[in-house]
């Protein structure tokens, strides 16, 4: 799918945003940052499923609200169209909206209580009603309803009358109506029970389909984001660490912290049992309020030499690994990048 | 812009099926369109002390509007002569100080008191919804701004404050009162609408209509307030019951209501005398009871929508 | 409540051979409601299984199938009201403890039974140093003074690998992080050195890397100490690394039980099935994920017969009117497969299918 269109739709660069840590009651006075996210660049493709992957803190979920211009970015740009949206306010703003939509992650939050299911669907068009006449709107949401596999008599019930499933399923239907290139996804199934999963997945890859989306599927489980996605980056604590083709980080993995994220799954397979490696960290992931210097892994990295401490690995194809053909020359941030096939549990 | 596509069509026979399966599903519940509002009334209409406070807040309501259609009587009409007189046939309640008939007088007296209850409500629930809300709303130095003043009036002591005030102004009838205690007693609904604000503002569905390209007013009236009007409601509810026991407090310290006007603080300050209540203990029973009577219903109204509204119950 | 006797006893031939002699839990037929707004919620409808000293029991469920709820009915911790023991038995050691006075249940708590939850930081007090909530279990249980208790605390942290556990016991919940929380609450469960643990989710807030880490921690433990453990959980990845022996609920019944290896090789039950095959696969990349159709039911309104019919492919007229007991497992040669069932009428079908 990826490799007939390579044409960006949206581009990241450098991208950083630091939360102020203040004190103080009526004045108050920063006293750090937390840096949920720390320069990144990447982009996105039409019609392509980028995912997103990384440990609660890594700062995926501040990714999308930055794409949604949710958040203002300390710094950086995001490139729509060649247009910054970061700079974009008033009218302009509005209009990119259209084309960017986001599905969130807790159905039981993103749809408000007060407002019936036809209602939340139609409040796309009354916010843009050069989008749909009127008249037709009614209409329209049942269309909705009935794209996403929900019966249209649904249209005059309430949220708490859905079960969690439904109610994402109304989430899409709000984020389709009024026709994205982009729909940003965080954690659109983790709320979700296994068996509503894959119900909800098979959707968004219909629609992928019907629509011609563009999904960034942000997530933290690994098997589904690999099942959904055509490109997958790997984010440590607000740095994308690895980033290349579903193929290339799941079966050709070169950075130590996307083979211990990897080798961490649990595969749904008794018969594996003590019968693969498994790579455990230890401690836990440092706090972004003061991440380690040079590389942000080497605390926990059992690769980790001086070299580590003082100098930041770049995202780029790793030294040594220029010259080799295949599925392991990828971008990976590591001084000491190896490849490690077969630790894949997703 | 992009290519203008064409608009979602029907979907494929896959989530034909799927609806199906879950119309079987839901279809199981009977009723279809619930709002979180029908069933609060659903539960109200099932508690009993909602009903008994309902129907009493009711009666008192009715007759503060109409008050002769229990008292046939005026209630400035005195005969002095009988005064400080037990029950008497037509006269239930005895006679006052002035022998002012005492059932009258209370009967009467609803009008005042819950008039400066349900004004003083009303002016609190706006200055402090206003000023929770925006200070929650906007945040940041507004937030910093407004919580500020909101602690500056908090320290003032509602009743001395009051009493400060009152006793600098030379004005009668309910006004003076109803407004010094808009003006002292907003703080608290303040606290509480802020803090509803900037739950219900941290909710996803406020994120998606910002998303979706809203401006703040439609993010503020459409997803915000209605979501964050319960615990003001449940709040102000119980603050009515207060203020009417404060106006009869304040009535009773001589600086509220004054004489015509006729309210049960009044009543109560003028049967306070010691010598008068030995004498003659219903002429501050009666006032007090229907006093204690109505701040209850108020009070227990409150409870009974919290119960209701309370998403945590849900 | 209506219950097939046999088939059970079938199921749980296995782990009964195990242990020699009874079981160290064995939950009969328990059936718990929920007085709900819209009416009596069934949670838990008959359910039975056991454990034994040293094995790992598996349920496994989604939302709403009532394997917390059995849970929480054994530990003797369900909110009353709403909730309610219908019906059933919990032998501990074959005392039955719904029956036990509270004094004893609650010496059992803690003693000889503990629970892990999925949330730690709600489930220590933030207000309390970690050392003084460890401690408390030796000070109440044991009478320990105050000294010994921090000593035992000391040691129960260095046990469950926190690192500088002398220099952190005066340090409150919130300081630490969620992995070491979730190994805080491990240590308080395994302070009294209990025979039975039922862990409720609990890993299910933590990052794989840290699960990996918990998990693993937790499985030795129970090696170490011979324990009994209920592992709770909707994850079939974790489930086939650590379970002996699974049990699946749907809608407040067990469908299938199973050892883990033979469960995951052919389920007996259309609904294990579907859940094993909508996993995503690499072999299924691209593809449409196999999705059981439909929603959990409500468990005001249950279906009649089989709860799971409205959502399965081989349902047919018998299964909306007739609901299938527990039925044992026979293998090619038609002998009982040891501690297997599965509650569908079709189950020979789903298996060899």
């Amino acid at each position: 799918m990826a490799e007939t269109a390579r044409e960006p739709i949206l581009e990241v660069r450098h991208l950083v945003k630091h939360f102020p840590l203040t004190r103080g009651v009526l004045f108050k006075r920063q006293v750090g940052a937390v840096k949920a996210v720390d320069d990144i660049s990447f982009e996105l493709f039409r019609g392509e499923t980028l995912g997103i992957v990384g440990e609660s803190g890594c700062g995926k979920s501040t990714v999308a609200k930055l794409l949604m211009n949710l958040e203002q970015p300390t710094s950086g740009e995001i490139l729509y169209k060649g247009e910054d949206i970061t700079k974009l306010s008033g009218r302009a703003l509005k209009a990119v909206r259209r084309n960017i939509q986001m599905v969130f992650q807790d159905p039981y939050t993103s749809l408000n209580p007060r407002m019936t299911v036809g209602d939340i669907i139609g409040e796309p068009f009354e916010i843009h009603p050069e989008a749909a006449p009127k008249g037709d709107r009614r209409a329209k949401v049942r269309e909705l309803l009935d794209v996403v596999g929900l019966n249209p008599e649904y249209i005059n019930r309430y949220p708490h009358q859905f079960s969690g499933g439904q109610r994402q399923r109304i989430g899409i239907a709000r984020g389709l109506a009024l026709n994205p290139e982009i729909i940003i996804c965080d954690e659109p199934v983790s709320a979700l029970d296994v068996s509503v999963q894959a119900q909800v997945i098979n959707l968004m890859e219909r629609l992928q389909d019907e629509f011609g989306l563009s999904y960034m599927m942000i997530a933290h489980d690994l098997s589904v984001v690999r099942h959904i996605s055509d490109r997958v980056g790997v984010m440590y604590l607000g740095k994308i660490v690895e980033i290349g083709t579903d193929r290339e980080i799941y079966e050709h993995p070169t950075h130590p912290y996307t083979q211990a994220l990897l080798s961490a799954v649990p595969v749904p397979d008794p018969e594996l049992r003590g019968r693969r490696e498994r790579i455990i960290l230890h401690g836990d992931v440092p706090s972004p309020t003061n991440p380690p210097s040079g590389c942000h892994f080497r605390t926990r990295c059992w690769k980790a030499r001086e070299r580590c401490a003082v100098e930041e690995p770049p995202l780029a194809v790793p030294e040594g690994f220029e010259e080799v053909e295949g599925p392991a020359r990828h971008p990976s941030a590591c001084h000491f990048a190896e490849e490690k096939t077969r630790v894949s549990g997703a | 812009m992009p290519e203008q596509r064409d608009t979602p069509g029907p979907g494929p026979l896959a989530a034909r099926e799927e609806a199906a399966a879950e119309a079987m599903t839901v279809s199981s519940s009977p009723e279809t369109a619930r709002s979180l509002g029908s069933d609060a009334w659903h539960d109200l209409r099932r508690n009993p002390i909602f009903i008994v406070s309902g129907l009493l807040i009711l009666f008192l309501v009715v007759i503060a509007i109409h008050p002769s259609l229990i008292a046939t009587r005026d209630p400035l009409f005195c005969e002095l002569g009988r005064s400080l007189d037990g029950p008497a046939p037509g006269h239930w309640f005895g006679f006052d100080a002035q022998g002012c008939d005492v059932y009258t007088r209370t009967v009467y007296g609803a009008r005042a008191s819950i008039a400066v209850g349900v004004c003083a409500t009303l002016g609190v629930a706006l200055i402090g919804a206003v000023v929770g809300g925006l200070a929650g709303f906007y945040g940041g130095i507004w937030d910093s701004l407004l919580s500020r003043t909101t602690d500056i009036f908090f320290a003032i002591p509602l009743i001395l404050g009051a009493i400060v005030f009152l006793s600098m102004i030379t004005l009668t009838g309910i006004w003076p009162v109803v407004l010094v205690i808009a003006a002292l007693g907003w703080p608290q609904i303040a606290r509480i609408a802020r803090g509803a604000v900037i739950t219900a503002k941290q909710h996803d569905y406020v994120q998606a209509a910002r998303a979706l390209g809203a401006g703040n007013g439609r993010m503020l009236l459409r997803h915000i307030l209605p979501n964050a009007v319960a615990p003001v409601i449940v709040m102000s509810t119980i603050m009515l019951g207060t203020f009417i026991a404060l106006e009869a407090t304040l009535s009773f310290l001589g600086v509220g209501l004054q004489p015509p006007t006729v309210s049960w603080g009044v009543d109560i300050s003028a049967a306070s005398d010691g010598m008068q209540f030995r004498n003659a203990p219903h002429i501050l029973l009666y006032p007090a009871a229907a006093l204690s009577v109505t701040v209850l219903a108020f009070i227990m109204m409150g409870d009974a929508v919290r119960d209701a509204l309370d998403p945590k119950l849900r | 409540m209506s219950h097939d006797t046999g088939a059970t006893d079938a199921a749980e031939v296995g782990a009964d051979d195990a242990g020699g002699g009874g079981p160290l839990l064995a939950v009969r037929d328990l059936a718990v409601e929920f007085r709900t707004r819209e009416g009596t919620a069934r949670a838990v409808n008959g359910v039975s299984y056991c454990v034994d000293s040293g094995e790992t029991l598996a349920v496994l469920g989604e939302s709403g199938s009532g394997k917390s709820v059995t849970a929480q009915a054994i530990m003797g911790i369900l909110d009353t009201p709403p909730g309610r023991v219908a019906a059933g038995r919990v032998l501990f050691r074959g005392r039955d403890l719904l029956t036990a006075p509270e004094e004893e249940r609650r010496r059992l708590r803690g003693e000889r039974m503990a629970m892990i939850f999925q949330d730690a930081l709600s489930s220590l007090n933030p207000v309390l140093s970690v050392g003084y909530q460890l401690g408390e279990m030796f000070r109440v249980h044991r009478g320990a003074s105050r000294r010994e208790a921090r000593e035992r605390a000391v040691d129960l942290m260095e046990r469950v690998r926190i690192p500088a556990a002398r220099e952190r016991v005066n340090d409150y919940p919130h300081q630490f992080s969620g992995g070491m929380r979730q190994r805080i609450m491990i240590a308080m469960a395994l302070a009294l050195e209990p025979d039975l643990i039922i862990a409720d989710e609990p890993t299910t807030a933590l990052d794989v890397t840290v699960q990996a880490q918990v998990m693993e921690l937790l499985a030795e433990l129970q090696r170490e100490f011979h324990m009994g453990l209920i592992l709770i959980t909707h994850d079939l990845g974790v489930v086939a690394d650590v379970a002996d022996r699974i049990a699946v609920m749907y809608a407040g019944r067990i469908v299938e039980t199973a050892p883990v290896k033979e469960l995951y090789a052919a389920p007996a039950h259309p609904y294990t099935k579907g859940l094993l095959e909508s996993i995503p696969r690499l072999d299924h990349k691209g593809k449409e994920l196999y999705a059981i159709q439909g929603l959990p039911p409500s468990l005001t309104a249950l279906p009649s017969g089989c709860s799971f019919h409205p959502r399965c492919p081989l349902a047919t007229e018998r299964c909306t009117t007739e609901r299938p007991p527990l039925h044992p497992v026979l293998d090619a040669s038609e002998a009982p497969v040891a501690g297997r069932g599965s509650a569908c009428h079709y189950w020979k079908e789903t298996l060899h299918g």
